[in-house]
């Protein structure tokens, strides 16, 4: 019985197509959003970690100290990060399960394309704890309802494309060290700060119903961290897995 | 029992007159810390050979082997592969294949979709159907549909045997490939490996039982404390696993104390 691929002699050339860039990355992404679909040891963690959270600093809050308008989008943000980073750290820990990664890594895939497949799938995790925190924070909070969630969303959407790259570089460099789960966190979180400080104050004049326009110096702030961070991080990745 | 073919201490090749050379190792360090694991080994290995390497724990060898697929580099010397430098390119990289004690696999994926991401990963266009072709050849097609955490060791063995020869490699490095194996996936990874030996694939085999390594090696070689001491080719009959037991036990002895 012969292989499909065997061939009869060493090979002069080399005969090998790549799939390219995009669709290895698409690959990898595919691969990370079906293990989770069928575990969803993360984002049961994750949804569980905001509905509680939403519902503590509901039952702990002062309306007499701070208004509704002001503590959300503090409360948002808080749940965004933190339930995050859980998603963050099951991206790497399931290749280092029973060392998957080492055959990732020595397939002809670049190390960019993977790189890129593990933020998309991160990004889709993000994406799918915002669509059910931002509405939990609405109710819980007694937000206004209305077209000021658009503008909300496209802010949650630039800063977890910020939030997804640096949060994978980290989650990859963090990924072989002992305490990684209390590792990844520490060394990330002052890299979330430029990401979560313009976004929190876009959110809060969103909220309080001022113009888009108003939040739009936020916005051009975070597309900017967003493209800093996703250069940075495609650059520096293929080195955080060197030995 | 072989000829001894080249003692490496001094950083000479541990090879025969090749008239291809598809592995070819030179002059490797590899340092961790204040700690080299590796010292100045330079093989050369043709095509359709099998490179048994033994050696004790903390020898140098799964370094070796991780240096000679390119997952980690050298702080000297180089690899090359039919004379493409490792890790190289993706063109280069699509010719190994690993095996290890580690399954290197997706416990919530199933058999099948192990394989056919391992064959998408090395651009194979048929994906599915060259890992349903891999999983038959290692008898376990009929649990393709299994997730593997449900599977054995032994069955969870055999779809990572068949997830790193989906590709048809020409190189395939193993580490510790028959942990966990029972008689039947034990030879079905034998067979495999034979095969691919006899379209010109070369192997490196790393295991601590000899009798499993020299069983397919066409050279035999001892490593001890980041050093190959002594490289051995095999007779016309193969190896005698007894007589070369008794002389890797010397070595050992001798080496290590």
């Amino acid at each position: 019985m012969s292989h499909p691929t065997e061939q009869a002699n060493p090979p002069a050339e080399l005969p090998y197509a790549p799939p390219g860039f995009l669709r290895d990355a698409m690959r990898v992404a595919r691969k990370d959003l079906l293990i989770e679909f069928r575990t969803r040891s993360a984002f049961i963690a994750a949804a569980v970690f905001a509905l509680l959270s939403a519902a503590i600093f509901r039952f702990t809050w002062d309306p007499s100290a701070v208004s509704t308008l002001d503590l959300a989008p503090g409360v948002l943000w808080v749940i965004f990060a933190f339930s995050g980073i859980l998603g963050l750290h099951r991206s790497f820990g399931i290749e280092l399960a029973d060392r998957a990664l080492d055959a990732l890594l020595a397939s002809p895939m670049s190390r960019e394309s993977v790189f890129a497949g593990k933020a998309l799938a991160n990004l889709a995790f993000i994406g799918c704890v915002q669509t059910l925190a931002l509405p939990a924070v609405g109710l819980f909070f007694n937000l206004p309802s209305g077209k000021l969630w658009v503008g909300v969303a496209a802010a949650s959407l630039l800063a977890a494309i910020g939030f997804v790259a640096i949060g994978t570089l980290f989650a990859a460099i963090t990924a072989n060290i002992r305490m990684a789960e209390l590792m990844l966190p520490m060394l990330a979180l002052p890299f979330f700060i430029p990401i979560i400080i313009p976004a929190a104050q876009a959110t809060a004049l969103l909220i309080n119903g001022r113009p888009v326009s108003e939040a739009a110096d936020y916005l051009k702030m975070l597309a900017g961290f967003d493209i800093l961070f996703v250069t940075a991080s495609t650059l520096v990745f293929p080195f955080t897995l060197e030995e | 029992m072989g000829r001894r073919v080249a003692g490496n201490r001094s950083g000479g090749y541990a090879s025969p007159m090749l008239s291809e050379v598809a592995l070819h190792a030179h002059e490797l360090v590899r340092r961790f810390g204040g700690r080299t694991a590796v010292k100045n080994v330079s093989l050369a290995l043709g095509a359709g050979e099998c490179l048994a390497l033994f050696g004790p724990n903390g020898a140098g060898k799964t370094t070796l082997l991780r240096m000679l697929g390119g997952q980690i580099k050298p702080n000297t010397g180089h690899v090359a592969l039919h004379g493409h430098r490792l890790p190289g390119t993706a063109a280069t990289r699509n010719l190994v294949g690993l095996i290890s004690h580690h399954t290197m696999l997706y416990t919530a994926l199933t058999a099948l979709e192990n394989v056919q991401f391992a064959a998408e990963c090395h651009g194979m266009r048929n994906a599915r159907a060259a890992a349903m072709f891999a999983l038959e050849r290692l008898g376990v097609s009929a649990r393709a549909d299994t997730a593997v955490r449900t599977l054995s060791r032994g069955l969870q063995q055999r779809v990572s045997i068949a997830r790193a020869l989906v590709h048809g490699p020409r190189l395939v490095l193993l580490d510790e490939p028959y942990t966990g194996l029972d008689e039947t996936g034990a030879r079905a990874l034998t067979r495999a490996l034979q095969e691919l030996l006899g379209v010109g694939a070369t192997l490196v085999l790393v295991t601590h039982h000899l009798s499993e390594g020299l069983a397919l090696a066409s050279r035999a070689a001892v490593m001890l404390e980041g050093q190959l001491v002594r490289v051995d080719e095999a007779p016309a009959d193969g190896f005698d696993a007894g007589s070369y037991s008794a002389l890797y036990r010397s070595l050992v002895v001798r080496e290590v104390g």
